[in-house]
């Protein structure tokens, strides 16, 4: 019980080790922005900005945890700075499976028209439920036709 | 899309629809284009007959494990001939409308 109480009043004494948090929080925020950034070619083609908030938020943990084992008696944060590293890098390894491997996962579209050949005819439905045939696009000068995943 | 809206009078200009493609239903496309201010073509290949007949099926990619279109661009000409080809290695990174610019101004 006295031991308690002696090691309470340390910890109240001892500063808030705020890298810590705000480095967590940055690298959260590296995971979480990614729907936001990818609204953006600039952002999305290479996910630079995401892997800057992770390093930034890598850089503050670190600082944070120097501080935590550096000197103890005067910084928070051995036990939760540890904690909060190890949950940052776990997304880290997440978005960069996601982001360097799952992406990078398109099939291969051999059978794709090629250059040269006959686009094949369709006549599909448009936003309005009017059917449109590629024949319907091409004049004059012809279509661009964007495949996409969809809006899910 | 956006970056395909915005540069829209370039094709127009150029006497060259766009339409893009995918499973979604025609409804789900028409509040879509509504929420994001899309004007040009949004086809609804449900079944996906005309995704499999140009072979950009990306099986199992869907929600729930839904067959879905993956990313890709074509330039058919005013004859029907294929022009230009993008396919991507990587879902997040798409045709930039320049490209497809680029692609009707090579073909003339």
């Amino acid at each position: 019980m006295d031991f308690a109480d002696v090691d309470g009043k340390i910890g109240m004494k001892r500063k808030w080790n705020w890298p810590i948090w705000v480095g967590f929080i940055v690298a959260v925020g590296g995971l979480f922005s990614y729907e936001w950034f990818a609204q953006f070619p600039i952002t999305r083609d290479f996910p630079w900005a995401n892997l800057l908030l992770f390093g930034i938020g890598a850089g503050l943990l670190l600082v944070g945890l120097f501080r935590a084992f550096g000197r103890p008696q005067l910084y928070r944060g051995k036990i939760f700075g540890s904690i909060f590293t190890v949950l940052a890098f776990l997304l880290f390894a997440f978005f960069s499976y996601e982001i360097f491997y799952v992406l990078k996962q398109v099939p291969l579209s051999a059978q794709a028209p090629r250059v040269g050949q006959k686009a094949p005819e369709f006549s599909l439905p448009d936003q309005n439920g009017k059917q449109i045939a590629l024949a319907d696009l091409l004049s004059p000068n012809g279509a661009i036709l964007i495949f996409y995943r969809g809006f899910w | 899309m956006r970056s395909f809206q915005k540069q829209l009078a370039d094709f127009e200009k150029r006497g060259v629809h766009l339409a893009a493609i995918s499973v979604d239903p025609s409804d789900a496309s028409a509040a879509h284009c509504r929420k994001m201010g899309y004007t040009f073509s949004f086809l609804s290949d449900q079944d996906a007959a005309v995704i499999k007949r140009y072979d950009v099926l990306h099986r199992g990619a869907g929600p729930k494990g839904k067959d879905i279109a993956r990313p890709a661009e074509f330039y058919v000409d005013g004859s029907g001939t294929v022009r230009w080809v993008n396919l991507t290695e990587n879902i997040a990174v798409r045709a930039r409308p320049g490209q497809a610019i680029n692609a009707i101004d090579a073909a003339k």
